[in-house]
């Protein structure tokens, strides 16, 4: 039963603030996901197509991208300044950049 | 559950932080917005903003661009053609890619904003209504702060800080200097457009000095009280590869220009002649932001609200790049503009819908060439605070190049990667 208690009080949360701004919760979300990827794009590229050498995202699965990232940001792969700037996003929001990359370069 | 990129609670802060969500919420809606917003300046920030609401908008939203340049021309890498390591073609690039997009591209010039009317009004005589606007006008230089010299005189002594023309033009009077002259250059006081900027481009002319015309020497005059950007970097370069070419001289302001007699005078009276003079000026946001009112901070930059880059003055405009007064620890950089560019795009996306923009989030890279194929970066990221109400810097994130020197090739293989990508995403 836990697990749908968690689920039903995240539900009412969207609610409430929902009723507060008025937003289009999942549009909101997904528009921020592909704003934050943009981050991305001035060295792999608008929507991960990178130009002259730089490394295209394009193609890759999410799960590819996200652990790629958390290498960089956690040592385990050597960088020239990837894990300087992997190190500036959150778990959630590295898991939403991937996530949005890889579904822009399907075409979706 | 969709990934949450935001807490709720952050997004309920944003009903506090300020942002308006404007009344044309009204008369659009989700999925068909119209709207009509113009940008003003296709530079970094301008061209990026008008590329990524025509994206983001599905064409929903009319995008007019006002520029009167007809190509756009890079600034970041405009120091490789005074090194004679790249031609400035190299760094030009169409709006063409712009038009493709539905982008209005207009190469005209603004005479006037009215902001209670909503409308632009161009030299051509052509009035341009908007919903929002979005002013992205660069900078203007102090020469008023350099006695003895006006504006006119950058044809004898460049600033080539706006790349184009004024680039050509010192690389021109560098090429004709004859082998044993003196450079000198004048740096001037923080902040400035691109701070590790001056430092590169010491390297730049001291490799093409290295290379073509070794007895010669470059002075390096800053106002500054040590090298701003890159630092241990810049200098670790000039003792190991630039010894007796370059000569640093930290704290020299040059305030008073002899233009005939080729000299510059510093802040203590020093006279300093050279063969080329290179005065980089003091800086302020365009004089079109002074004109429409959104300069508010030491009569210099305009103050933004982070979450949209609206002015804080002037309902319904947005301000990008180097014309606002950067947030704490952001730097003046085309890489930056071109994320205020995409953060403006989303929130005017978003506020045309009726809805509240996501806080912003902005990276940020500026490299440097050390010599013809050498480079060295400076990164960081910057977040959304809501209690400052502010852009600050991820703490952990950021950093610049190691000292292994075997890593700066591959760095500028990345640096002209970087320089070909982010045009591509700024402008096709």
């Amino acid at each position: 039963m836990k697990p749908i208690s968690v689920v039903v009080g995240a539900a009412a949360g969207l609610a409430a603030s929902a009723l507060i701004l008025a937003p289009a919760s999942a549009q909101v979300e997904a528009n921020s996901a592909r704003y934050i990827a943009a981050n991305c794009a001035n060295c792999h590229g608008t929507n991960g197509v990178a130009r002259g050498g730089m490394p295209s995202l394009a193609g890759q699965k999410k799960e590819q991208i996200a652990a790629r990232v958390r290498e960089f940001r956690d040592g385990k792969r050597a960088a020239t300044l990837m894990h300087q700037i992997a190190k500036g996003y959150s778990d959630e929001q590295i898991d939403a950049i991937a996530e949005q990359i890889a579904r822009q370069s399907m075409g979706q | 559950m969709t990934t949450q990129v935001f807490s709720r609670r952050d997004m309920l802060k944003l009903a506090t932080a300020g942002v308006a969500v404007g009344a044309l919420g009204a008369c659009a809606s989700v999925g068909g917005a119209k709207g009509k917003v113009v940008v003003i300046g296709g530079g970094w920030g301008g061209a990026t903003a008008a590329k990524y609401l025509r994206m983001w908008s599905e064409g929903a939203i009319e995008v007019t661009l006002v520029e009167p340049n007809r190509s756009f021309v890079s600034c970041p890498m405009s120091n490789l053609v005074l090194g004679g390591n790249r031609t400035i073609e190299q760094l030009t690039t169409s709006y063409d890619g712009l038009r493709k997009r539905g982008v209005n591209v207009v190469h005209d010039t603004v005479t006037a904003i009215d902001a209670d009317k909503k409308q632009v009004r161009l030299a051509s005589g052509t009035t341009l209504p908007y919903d929002r606007l979005v002013v992205s006008p660069g900078i203007e230089f102090m020469y008023e702060g350099v006695k003895g010299m006006t504006a006119a005189d950058a044809e004898t002594i460049p600033h080539a800080w706006k790349a184009g023309p004024q680039t050509v033009l010192l690389r021109r009077q560098l090429e004709a200097m004859p082998d044993g002259g003196t450079v000198v250059l004048s740096v001037p006081l923080a902040p400035y457009r691109c701070p590790p900027g001056p430092y590169e481009r010491t390297c730049q002319i001291a490799y093409h000095l290295k290379t073509r015309k070794p007895k010669s020497k470059l002075l390096v005059l800053d106002a500054n009280p040590q090298v701003t950007s890159k630092g241990p970097l810049f200098t670790r370069v000039w003792k190991e590869d630039y010894a007796g070419i370059v000569e640093y001289q930290p704290n020299m302001a040059v305030n008073e220009v002899d233009v005939r007699g080729r000299t510059f005078v510093s802040n203590l009276g020093d006279r300093i002649k050279g063969d080329v003079l290179n005065l980089i000026p003091q800086q302020r946001a365009g004089n079109l932001a002074r004109d429409a009112g959104l300069v508010t901070a030491n009569d210099r930059w305009c103050e933004v609200n982070w979450m949209s880059l609206e002015s804080i003055k002037v309902p319904g405009v947005h301000v990008l790049g180097d014309a606002t007064l950067s947030a704490p620890g952001m730097p003046k950089s085309g890489h930056m503009a071109n994320q205020h560019g995409k953060a403006a795009a989303a929130a005017i996306v978003e506020l045309m819908n009726g809805r509240m923009p996501s806080p912003p989030m902005m990276a940020n890279t500026c490299y440097s060439f050390v010599d013809d194929k050498s480079a060295v970066h400076v990164a960081s990221v910057h977040h959304w605070d809501a209690g400052k109400k502010t852009m600050v810097t991820v703490a952990g994130s950021g950093g610049v190049s190691g000292q292994d020197r075997s890593q700066w090739s591959i760095e500028g293989q990345f640096a002209w990667g970087w320089a070909q990508t982010v045009w591509s995403d700024m402008l096709t």
